[in-house]
């Protein structure tokens, strides 16, 4: 998969940054792209530190958090590490209703997160 | 949640086939009002994700996507509340037997997680029975700021 669609993919150091070029992460054929693309940079490019940068999120929907969820699942079956980082408060909350801040390692920005891998 | 007495500014009422782009659109048409009508952001961004939730809800579980079954939306908006109304023709569910999302044992499963911010986002949320048929109503956050009566 040489360019990706959904996703704006760079590295900093042998950490894998994501953001999302979609704001709104909503419509179901875009979540499975997401999804694809994600799950094609851990498993095929073998991407073992990633950062999901949030910072050009304005809203998800539960299905993105879905795959956000089984995303984190193939990190760690690969033995690799996921982070999240610059969350607006509101998507924050979609977080923290779902009690999925306590599944995903959530960091303020991503400073504090490439410290943390 | 009686609507009878409610003074209603605005309304709107769609029976659209079980497509989330159709749905989509109607949503946004309910998210122009309360931008023209000066709610919050919070307040919209709020109605947003549990609609959505709710007609996803709807297009996608109880009519499982078929285009011969129809969704009804209802929307009213009044000076110091949103009302949707949202059925579908599929066999309903029973919301209270869902797992809970949030405990430790599902967390990680699907399901459940937009009952859950329907509830969370708005101020009060019914199921009427065989489930197919639900109302949310959020109240404006700023309706005293505002003088609404």
């Amino acid at each position: 998969m040489s360019g990706y669609r959904r996703l704006e993919v760079n590295e900093v150091g042998d950490v894998t940054v994501v953001r999302f070029r979609d704001h709104k992460i909503v419509e179901d054929v875009n979540i499975q792209e997401l999804g694809q693309e994600m799950f094609h940079l851990v498993e095929k490019e073998r991407r073992g530190k990633l950062l999901l940068n949030f910072s050009s999120v304005e809203f998800l929907s539960s299905a993105a958090l879905g795959k956000l969820i089984t995303l984190d699942k193939r990190v760690k079956a690969h033995g690799g590490l996921l982070k999240l980082s610059n969350i607006r408060p509101e998507i924050f909350e979609v977080f923290a209703i779902t009690k999925l801040n306590r599944l995903f390692d959530i960091k303020e920005d991503e400073a504090d997160a490439l410290a943390a891998f | 949640m009686h609507t009878s007495d409610e003074s209603w500014t605005w309304q709107c009422e769609n029976k659209f086939p079980s497509d989330t782009r159709t749905g989509r659109r109607i949503l946004e048409e309910v998210l122009r009002e309360l931008e023209l009508q000066h709610w919050t952001q919070r307040d919209i961004f709020c109605v947003h994700l549990a609609v959505y939730e709710a007609l996803i809800n709807a297009i996608v579980h109880g009519n499982q996507e078929d285009l011969g079954k129809k969704v009804h939306f209802v929307c009213r908006l009044s000076p110091r509340r949103v009302h949707v109304e949202i059925t579908d023709e599929g066999p309903g569910f029973a919301p209270d037997s869902l797992p809970d999302p949030t405990d430790d044992a599902f967390l990680d499963k699907p399901g459940g997680r937009g009952v859950l911010l329907m509830r969370a986002f708005m101020s009060r949320v019914s199921f009427n029975p065989p489930g197919n048929h639900v109302i949310l109503e959020r109240d404006r956050s700023d309706a005293a700021r505002a003088s609404i009566k």
